[in-house]
């Protein structure tokens, strides 16, 4: 595989891609074809099972030029799980499809993600060359100091308001909107945001916000817009606490194209009888919407409000190049790129977990929704 | 649960008709062409602003494009009738930029070759696994989809270390090594990468697509004697195929305008776009007027990508109802 | 059949436990405790990573384009922004470059104690010990092991000024702190208008044009003793004699009547970036202004500045005075240090070249830069503020301090030291500044 990747990587680039693509795919349809005949019956198939389960690890392993003991215990393993999956209570080809489906994606998590969260874990508790267990002296330090209590703070604050005005906004346009003339043309005015790099963003919301001493020409708009009725610039990413607010302001102008996108789908989906009987009972067109619109789009309000809940928990690409943290506006993210950056990885792994706490809610509420419907269904 | 629920999560089977006829109704009034105007006069009023709104921002960025260095810092973009002064420059100076290892031109093939495989190789993979926790039962599945979600939380940065370990050192037990390091240069890092961080969101939106399928259908298939090979790519993979390429769009876009995977893993003459275009403001960081230009630049593609899949889009999102 | 349940879960926890068991030793790899090992092929390429970019990125390649050929080694030059966070990244994720060039003598350090550079080879050290002051060398020493050499330098402390100005306001060129306030006071009293200018604003790295009038009064107000001390955190940010020099720069940058010439009021520092200061030294609406000799590049750029700098020409610099006219000149100043991830043949022969006369001669000549290197020719430099500022560097008597923001460790030198000056313009009090500031200092 390194020798392929190699290879592959001296070719011109848009050559490139076919090339992987195509290897790619015929990995995948070898995937599913076994997936597909593994629970028949008959020793046929049993063989080809087994050749797979003895033959793929090794393989993989040789091709990630590993050697040879760790390919046998692979083969070894292969071998085991095909004797387990032969004597399987839901037939025999059973857990052999499970794994199929699950494993390329568990593997790639586990290596990419699981391992850095664990890592994460302890070093919280440890101090920042990691050697040294000191027990909650990082938390300490987060919750002790004033900056890391605004930190969290503002964290909160973020993720309070942007998702919630994002899809109000969002909500209202794609109802407006819905079933007007130019409907797309307006869908691309709002989504367009989004497909803006974070770095075009904070230049964009630079000609937004730059203020320019009251005898000279404004560069930033909304400043031109204060002088010209009258009052003085403002600096409006200095002044505490209104700052967070106007960096608040750019991510909502980003997740609400997204918001507006999915429940404008949503919208449509809602039966048009509802809608008919509702106007045929006479009620108005607000009554309409609380009382049909919103309950028909509840679920996409929920997928939604969590996408974009996570996103501002994460933000860290607008407070980073707009203020970089100055003026009481960091967040957790961004305080936490700064000690990773300084070799502070204890006080930024603890960071990282306050971070794992104040999501937790939100997953906690997404996985009481999702047992629910398993439980519908 | 209330009785609807349309797009992102399972639906009971009243549901999935009323979607159906819900979309129906729309297409019938759209085959008529007679649209509704905006349902009233203060929703066109409101609509107009927030359109104006969020549009103005990006306008003045555009506008700023094409203004010479020294008015751009001496007053405000929507002076440029006042103060003429139209130039290509800041665009032919950009596209003229570049390092020893790489022009833009380079790295905007770079960003191609990083951004379409690391578009469908996630989807792939988390359209499988999807697939597992939609319809294979087994037990923990829903722990397991739960730690998949809460996964989405992890920082970047966090993961960056061990990851780049892995790669350039391989795994090592003790002395014993299991793996060699990857020391396989080209992009291949880049999507290994993308891909191990695209996945979490992609098989919680995935799932819920794939979940959204009836179930008879899939029954169906089953006493036809089809497998989970079968049920996968003749079913699930055509039916979810709308909302798979609205996801797409959004990877898409993520990686497109990623800079923070390619700092780490795009090195020297496989950098994309974003890269190049961050260090073209020098030390200095103040000349705004390429980073403009270049800014719009990186913006293009995934416009267009937009523009040509809007459709696509609107529809994926409202994904397998339709058509069940 | 009776453990059906457990058969299931075997697969999946047998899965786990392998994976666990991989990423374990996976991470027996982090620690690392007996140095750093041989690394790097010598395979005719060198890999070079950091900060400077752009232009002075061109002139860095150009400078070293002819040993290049004349030694067949390829030097791949990368620079990047977030070099400070990269540099770390990769060190820890095994994919280090081959040499680095460290604006930060802390960051190298930091580094160093984790075993990630490799100790200076001995022609480098001997380069060291015959073309570098005992000081500069300590830059780049951690431990008592010399990491690497240094590279460029620039001095800090100029204060910018029109000299035509001077003359028709008739005020002289100040020799103490006290004649320089004096000076400040007459011009605000002639012209009506404030006679300073700063800018702090600078992305990410904000407020440290600040940090440097901090510095430059704590070494001129406490001596270097006090300064190293400061440095190694034995005297903290909240002591009297750091909130001293802070509320001294406090009397001009925080005065109204003085602050922000052509650019508005005191909070105005802030939102300035710091190089459009240029724009106002240039056409001659800010009388003084506070900036390295890097500066000259700024106020002579057409789009910037747009003017001349000499001491005849339209603008000039003096030193920031010392308190006391008795006491010799202490300058700060800034730099980058060379350290070496790699050990191979080619990268030592390269680190070996960057740390000589030749290279430093090479690179000087192409303009805008200047190196504490001894052996440099002073008429190599481009410009006479350079070739000023090379007569300061090699002068015996003066007192010269590496910036103490760039030795810090670097949560503090390059963050919490940053948002504080930010913070301070924008109104907080010197004190709270000062111990917000201490309480960021790193853990051990």
């Amino acid at each position: 595989m390194s020798q392929f990747l190699t290879w592959i990587a001296t070719l011109p680039p848009l050559a490139q891609i076919p090339l992987v693509l195509a290897a790619f795919g015929v990995v995948v349809a070898l995937l599913i074809f076994f997936l597909e005949i593994a629970p028949r019956s008959g020793r046929k198939f049993t063989i080809a099972r087994l050749a797979v389960c003895i033959v793929a690890p090794g393989l993989i392993f040789l091709a990630l030029g590993s050697i040879w003991p760790a390919a046998i215990a692979a083969v070894i393993l292969g071998g085991l799980f095909f004797i387990l999956d032969y004597r399987s209570r839901q037939g025999a080809g059973y857990l052999f499809q499970l794994f199929g489906f699950l494993a390329p994606a568990i593997v790639l998590l586990a290596i990419g993600l699981v391992y850095p969260t664990i890592q994460t874990m302890v070093q919280a508790f440890m101090n920042s060359r990691g050697n040294r267990f000191v027990g909650l002296d990082n938390f300490a330090w987060v919750f002790t100091q004033e900056t890391g209590i605004r930190t969290v703070l503002n964290t909160i604050v973020w993720v309070l308001i942007v998702p919630t005005l994002s899809t109000i906004f969002g909500l209202a346009y794609a109802v407006f909107i819905d079933k007007s003339r130019g409907e797309k043309f307006f869908k691309i005015l709002v989504f367009m945001p989004m497909a803006i790099s974070f770095v075009g963003a904070s230049i964009i919301w630079r000609f937004v916000y730059t203020a320019r001493p009251a005898d000279q020409d404004q560069i930033g708009l909304l400043n031109q817009i204060v002088v010209w009725l009258g009052g003085q610039p403002v600096d409006f990413l200095a002044v505490s606490p209104w700052n967070t607010l106007f960096l608040i302001v750019v991510l909502i102008w980003v997740q609400t194209g997204f918001a507006m996108v999915v429940l404008s789908a949503a919208i449509k989906g809602v039966p048009a009888e509802q809608m008919e009987a509702a106007q045929l009972d006479g009620t108005n067109a607000w009554q309409r919407f609380i009382n049909v619109t919103v309950p028909g789009i509840r679920s996409s309000l929920v997928v939604v409000l969590t996408t974009i809940s996570i996103a501002s928990l994460k933000v860290f690409d607008i407070v980073r190049t707009m203020t970089a943290g100055a003026n009481d506006t960091s967040v957790i993210a961004n305080e936490m790129y700064t000690q990773f950056k300084g070799f502070e990885f204890g006080r930024s792994s603890a960071l990282a977990v306050v971070l794992f706490l104040l999501v937790l809610p939100i997953v906690i509420y997404n996985a009481r929704q999702i047992s629910k419907q398993r439980t519908i269904r | 649960m209330s009785t609807t629920i349309p797009a992102q999560l399972p639906v009971d089977k009243t549901t999935e008709r009323q979607l159906a006829r819900g979309e129906r109704a729309i297409e019938r009034s759209l085959t008529k062409g007679t649209k509704n105007r905006l349902t009233s006069r203060g929703a066109t009023i409101a609509a107009l602003v927030i359109a104006i709104l969020w549009t103005t921002p990006t306008l003045g960025l555009f506008v700023t494009s094409f203004r010479l260095p020294e008015e751009i810092s001496r007053n405000g973009w929507w002076t440029i009738f006042a103060n003429p002064g139209f130039t290509f420059s800041n665009y032919t100076e950009v596209l003229a930029s570049g390092n020893s290892q790489l022009t833009l031109g380079g790295a905007f093939l770079n960003s191609i070759a990083i951004t379409l495989p690391a578009t469908l190789f996630p989807l792939v993979i988390a359209s499988l696994a999807a697939y597992a926790f939609a319809w294979i039962d087994f037990k923990g599945r829903n722990w397991l989809f739960i730690g998949v979600f809460a996964l989405q939380i992890v920082p970047l940065q966090m993961a960056l270390v061990p990851l780049l370990s892995l790669f350039s050192r391989g795994l090592k037990i003790g002395s014993l090594t299991l793996f060699d390091g990857m020391d396989a240069g080209g992009y291949s890092q880049v999507w290994i990468a993308h891909t191990i961080f695209a996945l979490p969101l992609a098989i919680f939106l995935l799932h819920n697509f794939v979940s959204e399928i009836p179930g008879e259908l899939i029954e169906a298939a089953r006493v036809d004697g089809a497998g989970h090979g079968q049920i996968f790519f003749r079913i699930v993979l055509p039916l979810t195929m709308p909302a798979i390429a609205s996801f797409a769009i959004f990877q898409f876009l993520w990686v497109w305008n990623d800079l923070l995977v390619a700092l780490v893993f795009a090195d020297g003459d496989v950098a994309p776009m974003t890269k190049l275009l961050a260090e073209i403001s020098g030390s200095r960081g103040q000349d705004w007027n390429l980073l403009t230009a270049g800014a719009f630049i990186s913006i293009l593609v995934p416009l267009i990508v937009f523009f040509s899949l809007q459709r696509f889009f609107v529809r994926g999102l409202l994904a397998g109802s339709t058509k069940g | 059949m009776s453990s059906t349940l457990h058969r299931r879960w075997i697969a999946p926890v047998a899965l786990m436990a392998v994976t666990g068991i991989l990423l374990a030793g996976c991470s027996s790899e982090g620690g690392s405790s007996s140095g750093p090992g041989d690394y790097g092929k010598a395979d005719g390429v060198v890999t070079i990573y950091g900060t400077i970019a752009d232009t002075e990125a061109e002139l860095l390649e150009k400078s070293w384009a002819d040993w290049e050929k004349a030694n067949n080694i390829d030097i791949k030059y990368e620079s990047s922004k977030e070099f400070e966070a990269q540099i770390s990244v990769r060190a820890q994720g095994g994919k280090a470059p081959d040499l680095a060039i460290f604006p930060q003598p802390g960051l190298l350090a930091d580094l160093a104690t984790r075993d990630y550079i490799q100790p200076a080879p001995d022609g480098v050290k001997a380069n060291v010990e015959k073309y570098w002051s005992k000081d500069w060398a300590g830059y780049a020493t951690s431990n008592d092991t010399l990491y690497g050499a240094p590279l460029m330098a620039s001095v800090k402390g100029y204060i910018w000024y029109s000299p035509k100005n001077f003359a028709k306001w008739g005020v002289e060129v100040p020799k103490t702190w006290d004649e320089l306030m004096a000076v400040t006071k007459t011009i605000q009293e002639k012209t009506g208008k404030a006679p300073w200018c700063a800018g702090f604003g600078s992305d990410a790295a904000s407020g440290w044009p600040g940090t440097d009038w901090v510095e430059d009064l704590v070494l001129r107000q406490s001596g270097a003793d006090t300064y190293d001390k400061w440095i190694s955190n034995e005297v903290k940010f909240s002591d009297p004699k750091i909130k001293k020099a802070l509320d001294t720069v406090g009397e001009i940058l925080l005065n109204p009547d003085y602050v922000n010439a052509g650019l508005g009021d005191v909070k105005s520092i802030n939102s300035t970036p710091f190089g459009d200061v240029a724009r106002v030294v240039g056409d001659g609406s800010c009388a003084m202004t506070h900036q390295a000799s890097f500066f000259d590049g700024f106020i002579t750029d057409p789009k910037n500045g747009n003017a001349t700098v000499g001491p005849d020409k339209d603008v000039w610099a003096f030193l920031t005075p010392p308190i006391d006219a008795g006491a010799g000149q202490a300058v700060t100043g800034g730099g980058e240090i060379v350290g070496a991830f790699a050990n191979d043949a080619d990268t030592v022969k390269v680190q070996e070249y960057l740390s000589s006369p030749e290279w430093a001669n090479s690179r000087v000549k192409l303009g805008g830069v200047i190196s504490a290197n001894n052996g440099l020719d002073p008429a190599s430099a481009s410009s006479p503020i350079l070739q000023d500022a090379i007569k300061i560097l090699t002068d015996p008597d003066t007192t010269f301090r590496f910036d103490a923001s760039d030795l810090m460790p670097g949560v503090v030198g390059s963050d919490s030291f940053f948002k504080g000056m930010v913070n301070w313009i924008n109104g907080s009090s010197s004190s709270d500044v000062l111990s917000t500031i201490d309480k960021s200092w790193p853990s051990d």
